[in-house]
């Protein structure tokens, strides 16, 4: 069953991902960079299949390129699924 | 210990791919038996793993067939889990002399041998990323590296498996994760029959050709859990040859 693509829901499954992957959940917010967080590309696959699964929402290497903030990935994948 | 999951080798009807997934079978893989046309061949290999007490199933498709890689992996997810042993095995040959290789005949053996065994790490990686543990076994050929006149779509493919291996094996290592090849030197199976062994093996030190399952101990090897330092490598099996 796939989940509608809300900003809450998209932030909760994103930030759910990501405390999976590594960082500190208390580190993990909308304005801050995977970078600062030491998320990498590998793990950013991870973070597309999750939103694929749950959200029924393609991301694309070119997609995951431009991707700077949490933020930017939360907002992508809303918008995506609206479209 | 390593994860719940299962074995898949393309192609394994018989020949080498035959020997490997009885092989992984008898280290406790619940296996895929995949073919494309062979079933009498599937059917068969299943029946033996099954004598033994081993798990397998009969997964149908063509791999160089996007649709079918995927459903192939989604039978086998349904069944045991996710796919973390995939060896890409299944390989075509379509002989003749560079100047006179029809488009046909490069297209399809690129098709299979390259990009089917990219199709099926692409999807075989998902799982295996997740789980933070894979093993994933190219089976290349000493014609990737050592020319055979006669084969050239056939080197290519398996030229390009090798650098495949190496690639992929350096970006997903640090999750657990090893990729690598086997070369095989002259091995009797029906895809090398009708070959001239004769003038090849007075090349061949062993002075023998190979056996599939001399081949099928080096991918068992490489997709134990015991093999976990070793990636990005190609593993020789050629009586000497290209010693």
């Amino acid at each position: 069953m796939q989940a509608t693509a809300t900003q809450e829901s998209v932030e909760a499954a994103i930030f759910r991902e990501l405390a999976r992957l590594g960082p500190e959940p208390e580190y993990v917010k909308r304005d801050i960079t995977f970078d600062a967080l030491g998320i990498d590309s590998l793990d950013l696959v991870e973070v597309a299949q999750l939103v694929e699964e749950e959200f029924g929402v393609l991301l694309k290497g070119e997609d995951m390129e431009k991707l700077q903030t949490v933020g930017d990935a939360i907002d992508l994948v809303v918008a995506r699924a609206a479209s | 210990m390593r994860p719940e999951g299962a074995a898949l080798v393309t192609g394994s009807s018989r020949g080498l791919g035959a020997a490997i997934v009885r092989a992984l079978a008898s280290d406790g893989w619940p296996v895929g038996v995949n073919f494309s046309r062979d079933r009498e061949g599937a059917v068969g290999v299943i029946a033996e793993i099954e004598g033994a007490h081993g798990q397998a199933a009969l997964v149908q498709g063509d791999i160089s067939d996007a649709a079918d890689v995927e459903r192939v992996f989604a039978e086998l997810e349904r069944r045991f889990g996710p796919v973390l042993t995939l060896v890409n095995n299944a390989g075509v040959r379509a002989d003749g002399l560079a100047p006179q290789l029809e488009d046909v005949q490069w297209d399809q053996v690129l098709a299979v041998n390259l990009s089917g065994a990219f199709r099926a790490t692409r999807r075989a990686l998902k799982g295996m990323l997740r789980a933070r543990y894979g093993r994933i076994v190219n089976v290349a050929s000493v014609v990737g590296v050592r020319a055979n006149p006669g084969q050239a779509n056939y080197a290519a493919s398996k030229a390009g498996l090798i650098g495949f291996t190496r690639t992929v094996a350096a970006e997903v290592a640090r999750r657990g994760v090893t990729v690598n090849a086997v070369a095989p030197g002259l091995v009797n199976t029906e895809l090398t029959a009708g070959i001239d062994a004769e003038r090849l093996l007075a090349a061949v030190p062993a002075r023998r050709a190979g056996t599939p399952e001399e081949v099928a101990a080096c991918v068992r090897f490489l997709a134990s859990e015991q093999a976990s330092y070793v990636t990005g490598t190609t593993l020789t099996v050629d009586g000497g040859l290209t010693a």
